[in-house]
Order: structure tokens, then sequence, then C-alpha cells
């Protein structure tokens, strides 16, 4: 994965448990009946924006433009938090999330295949389809995850970490890291695109942004026994 | 006689206008005015207005797929839905309330950064926007000029490279001289990963775009999108002012306008300008004005005078000026007549024919190919490559009845020339053709078995034999190669 910072060259994470899939619309929709402050009707506007779930038919019921098995979007990340904590897991923390999508479909890190590179820079670079594909239409990598490119934007624990630091972790200007600098002055893997325009658009996110092609899955920890 | 005590004139050439220190002229005055945007290749109006004021810019960011040529579409990022984004006009001191929005169908973050602003990022940090999301902040316009604006999320170049810039002026308080014709154009380089003009939805080459090598250099983001019926006008009489952008991301423009020479140049978009220019630098991530009046009719040319790029590349626009001719400044061409310099033509045809001849291998699909070789180098000045000649002129050769009447004779016309009067297709020419015995006997045996087989025409080949035997049999003219 991309190293948050020059000074951190590798990064140590932990063994974690990822959803294969993307949330989706049915399994959001089961959520919001369960837990009725999470509907589009109840939500507070200080956890989501006004789009929050608008492309569903009604407060409750999905529609023809959020079909079941297509993953949920206009999600928060407040709600997304929520719907992981629902399920007693968490939401991926990025490190963990990148960790993972650098699995090519054939290798644990395609970072440095240019083939692969390409290939997710082919899904960047076009525009939003008119109607989203289901869960699981696109690619399983190495560890039988699926869709990590090519489907929905995701959400991750900490989501505004790379750019917007709260602490000042370049010891130095605040602000360097917060535009372009990270894509084209402190980096070490230049090549690596796709990484910069994640961490790019993670950092345009506040938590309470919902949009058509932002969407998420869960992780939890690996619970050792004594 | 007693000196004089007057203040020294003040001269601008040597004071400048003070730059951003003097450019604070107050603050607004009167209501907010919206700003007019266009599409290149328009310029909004100039303000007229004569104290500062606050000037509200709304600017959408849209991702969109469209042509970048014939039959090719890309993705483009852009500022207003185009490539250049809108044209943003504003006079020195005025206060710009700046309003990003980006549309709900972007799928990237997009943020906007404008030379013109005097401020961390030029408004990069303060507009940051996700998608169907929208950004503001309000800058003082201290310094005048012709200023870029482009997109600075990361990763920087791509978002450039997929077309994310356009042009802000900021007029000096006095405005700029009126002109009769102002024009938007905005250079920038495309990197796709088929080659230039193969067809189909082509992706971004991140590697071609690192190694800064270009597939497109274009005008206002398409191969058409200056040429033809889009092509700029003007007429006789009239000034031209080009305000001239550079997105890049990668390569400085030489911008030239064959058939022109820029009365003034304003280097690099500043206050100043340079007169009598043929050609001026535009830096990418910079800009150019350019002025110029226009004498005769016809259409001008406007390129990236590094020329590959204008005639491989698609970096052509076209200015058509329209009045009556002068022949007094242009008097059009005057001779037309032939020159044959001592040009012998070989070329891989003609060596693979004749190396077959000697190994009496030859084909006539090989002859015929020398031939044609040859007659481009030779004949088609005055027969034409099509072979139809010129009317009045030169007789044709496509369906000529006095060529494919009689071998001989076509032997003897190439060999030892022709004068005066002759009736071909039942059309009287009278003109000269000079003697082509420098050529051997085998490459006239290759044109004339290609002009027989060609336009048309039907006809047995020529061989180096019956050429030879000709030549053995007849005399050149004088001053002839024997």
């Amino acid at each position: 994965m991309y190293p948050a910072s020059p000074r951190e060259k590798t990064v140590r994470i932990e063994s974690f448990y990822l959803d294969r899939y993307p949330v989706t619309n049915a399994e959001f929709l089961a959520f919001v009946q369960k837990r009725p402050k999470w509907s589009r009707d109840n939500v507070t506007s200080l956890f989501a924006d006004t789009k929050y779930l608008s492309h569903w038919a009604g407060s409750t019921s999905l529609g023809p433009n959020a079909l079941a098995k297509q993953p949920v979007t206009y999600v928060s990340w407040f709600a997304a938090n929520a719907y992981c904590e629902w399920k007693g897991a968490r939401l991926p923390r990025e490190d963990e999330w990148e960790y993972a999508a650098q699995a090519s479909t054939k290798s644990v890190n395609g970072r440095a295949d240019a083939a692969w590179r390409q290939r997710v820079l082919g899904w960047y670079t076009k525009p939003n389809p008119p109607q989203l594909g289901n869960v699981g239409s696109g690619l399983r990598n190495y560890w039988g995850v699926y869709d990590l490119h090519g489907l929905v934007w995701e959400w991750v624990l900490d989501f505004n970490r790379s750019l917007v630091s709260g602490e000042n972790r370049e010891g130095g200007d605040e602000e360097r890291d917060r535009f372009c600098g990270a894509g084209a002055l402190s980096a070490d893997e230049k090549e690596d695109y796709p990484s910069f325009m994640r961490i790019a658009f993670r950092s345009s996110l506040k938590a309470s942004y919902t949009t058509g092609n932002l969407g998420f899955r869960c992780a939890a920890n690996i619970k050792e026994t004594p | 006689m007693a000196a004089c005590t007057c203040p020294a004139k003040k001269n601008a050439d040597t004071e400048g206008t003070g730059g951003s220190a003097k450019g604070d002229l107050g603050g607004p005055k009167g209501k907010p005015v919206d700003a007019e945007l266009t599409y290149a290749p328009l310029v909004p109006r100039p303000t007229k207005r004569k104290a500062p004021a606050r000037v509200v810019v709304h600017l959408e960011v849209r991702e969109v797929t469209k042509p970048i040529t014939a039959g090719v579409d890309y993705t483009f990022w852009t500022f207003g839905g185009h490539v250049p984004g809108r044209f943003i006009r504003v006079r020195q001191g005025d206060t710009v309330e700046f309003h990003l929005q980006n549309h709900p169908s972007s799928k990237m973050p997009h943020n906007i950064d404008l030379h013109a602003v005097t401020g961390p990022g030029g408004g990069a940090a303060s507009t940051f926007t996700a998608p169907g999301h929208e950004s503001q902040f309000t800058f003082k316009a201290l310094n005048q000029g012709l200023f870029v604006y482009h997109c600075a999320t990361a990763p920087v170049g791509m978002h450039i490279a997929n077309g994310m810039y356009g042009l802000i002026l900021v007029e000096p308080p006095q405005g700029l001289p009126p002109v009769d014709r102002e024009y938007y154009i905005m250079q920038g380089d495309f990197y796709t990963v088929g080659k230039y003009r193969e067809k189909g939805l082509q992706p971004f080459d991140m590697q071609k775009a690192i190694e800064e090598n270009a597939t497109y250099v274009l005008f206002n983001g398409s191969e058409g999108a200056l040429v033809g019926d889009n092509a700029l006008t003007a007429k006789v009489g009239e000034t031209v002012r080009l305000f001239i952008g550079n997105g890049g991301p990668n390569l400085v423009s030489s911008f030239h306008v064959i058939g022109e020479i820029f009365d003034k140049v304003y280097t690099e978009g500043g206050t100043h300008f340079q007169e009598n220019v043929q050609t001026t630098l535009v830096p990418a991530g910079g800009a150019t004005i350019v002025e110029f009046k226009v004498e005769v009719p016809g259409t001008a040319i406007l390129v990236d005078h590094s020329i590959f790029r204008a005639f491989n590349k698609g970096a052509l626009g076209m200015l058509k000026v329209e009045g009556p001719e002068d022949k007094k400044i242009y008097s059009g061409k005057e001779v037309d007549s032939v020159y044959l310099g001592d040009k012998a033509v070989r070329s891989p045809a003609v060596a693979t024919a004749t190396r077959e001849v000697k190994q009496g291998l030859v084909s006539l699909p090989d002859r015929i190919a020398a031939g044609k070789a040859l007659f481009a180098g030779t004949c088609s000045t005055c027969h034409q490559p099509t072979g139809q000649g010129l009317p009045n002129v030169f007789p044709p050769l496509a369906k000529s009845d006095y060529l494919m009447k009689d071998k001989t004779r076509a032997i003897v016309t190439v060999l030892n020339g022709l004068s005066g009067p002759v009736t071909v297709n039942g059309k009287e020419y009278n003109s000269v053709m000079p003697p082509m015995s420098q050529l051997n006997d085998d490459e006239i045996a290759y044109i004339l078995t290609y002009v027989m087989n060609a336009w048309g025409n039907k006809g047995e080949g020529v061989t180096a034999a019956e050429v030879k035997k000709v030549r053995e049999t007849t005399a050149r003219p004088p001053g002839a190669a024997s």
C-alpha cells in the first residue's frame, strides 16, 4: 500500500477479516428496518447530507433505481459505521483496505504490474455508468475478495487520514499534503496513480457526505485466544 | 534658459504598472455582478467597468466522453463540459466570489488553482470538492494579465491531461484597447493508449504521459475544433486579438500563424507588448495575447510550429479571412512554370524491379509499382498525380487515346520529348514536353507500363528491350542526354 508519508516506508498490519462483497441495498434495507433512526426520513443532518439514500423509492423501500444486489451508495460514513457496528464489525482501516486492494487476480501485490495497474486505472478514468453492476460482478482478487476495483469507491474508517491529517505528520507544513503535494512532491511510487486517486477521493469527503458512487464493506479483527 | 524643475514624466516602461501592490483599487462598488462565461473560441465582452465590482463566478466540473477526433472518443474532465474550460473575464481590483460545483455524476473529486489568485494553491486548498458538492472562496484580482486556471487534485498531471484547464483574463483598469475580434484558443497535449486516430474509446495512458510522448496536441480539445466549419473568421481590414493559453500538461507551444505576423505579442500574457513577432512561446501553464491586422483574404493556419504536432498530432486551426484582394500586398501566384532539376529518382520499388529483371523474375505488378514511384518523381508535376493533366495546358494520360493507341509513339515521346500541337481525346494541346532520355531503358519501361495500367488504362507492359530499340533508332533533340 501507499505509505502514509515519506518517512513511513512500511506499515505493519495485523491480520483481519474483510467482507467478500460490498454491502448491498437489500442488506442495508434490513439494517434501516431494524434501526429506523438510520432511515432517510429520520437521520439527522449531522450524520448524513440531503442526498442520503435518495435513490431509494421510499424511506424503507428500494425501487427501480436501487436493485437489491447493487452495492448501496448515497451512504454517509456515519451510516456505514453504524451498519458495521450493528453487524458486530467495523469499517476497514485505510491500511487494511489498501492492503487487500493491492492484490491482483493472481498475486498478493499487483502494484508493480503495469498491465494490472492500467486495468485498475481504466475504471478510474471512465465516467460513472448509468446503472451500477451487482456486487460480485467485478474481479475476484487473490484473497477471494470481489469488487475492490471497478464498481464503487468505498468508505474506510480513517478516510481523512492521508491528506487531511489532524496531527502534523510531516513535522512541518501541515497544509503541504492537502491538495497536490501528496500526489506530486513527497511520493515514492509516482506511477501508482490509482492510489493517488483514492487518497484524493477520500480526502475530498466529510463524514456526512454521500455520493452516487461511494459504498462500503465491513471488516473485523481476528480475535486471538489467550 | 532656466533648468526645468518639473517632476520627471512617469515612464510606464521603466516603472511598470505596480503589480499587486497597486492592484487593490478599493472595495467593490454596487451590486454583485454575475460573470459572463464563454466556451472557446468565444470571449466574454469587455467589462467596461470604471470601479471595482463583486463578480460571482459559477463553474461546474463535469466528466464527459466526447470525440477527440473523428471516430475516437476520450473521457475528458472539464470545467463547464468542454475543453478548454469556460473563459472568465474580470477587471483588476475586482473581488471574485468563486463557486466550484462538482456534478453529482462525477467519479472524481476536483478543485481549481487559478493563477490569477494571490493566495495558497491559487484557491486549490479552498475548493477541493467531492462529487455532488460545491465549494466557495473569494479572492481579489490584484494582478492584471491573462492567466491559466487548472485542476490541482492528485494526481495533478492526470487531471490536467484530461482537459481540466481554462483562462481567466484580468483586464487592466482602463480595459484593453478595442479590437474587431477576440478569440479564445487553448492548447493541450493528450495521451491515449491507442495510436493517433486509432478508433474507439481511448483510455488515458499514464506511461506515455510520464514520458511526455503525446498522442495528440490539440487546440480547444479536439482535432476539428478550429477547422472547416469551426474555423475562426475575420474580415479584411480587421484587427484580431487571440487569447492563447497552454494547459499542457507537458509541452510548451511554439505558437505561429502561417501567413500572418503578430503586430503585438503580450508576452506570457503580461502587460507589455513586443512587436512584429513570427512565433511566440506559450509555456505549459501559461498564456499569451497576440494581435494582428488582417490585410488580405485567405486562410491563415494556426499551428504549434513544433511542426510534427501540427500535421501529425492535430495542433492545427484556421482563421478564414474574407474580403477583397489587395494585389499590392499579396499578388497571388504570378508564374507557374515547369522546373525540372537534374533529379534522378531511385526508389526501393525501382531497385526491386531492376534486380528481378536481371534475374528474369520480374512481375507485372512489380514493374507497375516501380513505374508509379518514378512517375511521382518525374511526370506528375505536369500530368498530375492522377494522370488527369491540366486543362488546356498538359494533356491527360488517364484514358488517353493518344497514349494508348501507339506504344512506339509513347516510347518516342518519353525519350525525345514532344513539342507543338497534339489532339488528345478530341482536345487540342500545344505545349512542350522535354525529353526524358536521362532515364535508363528500364525506368522508361516501368513508367510506361505504369501509366498504361493506371487510372482506367488497360494495356500491355513496355519492356526495356523495346525502349532500347527506340533509343537506338531515333535521334535525341539537341542538349538531351543520349
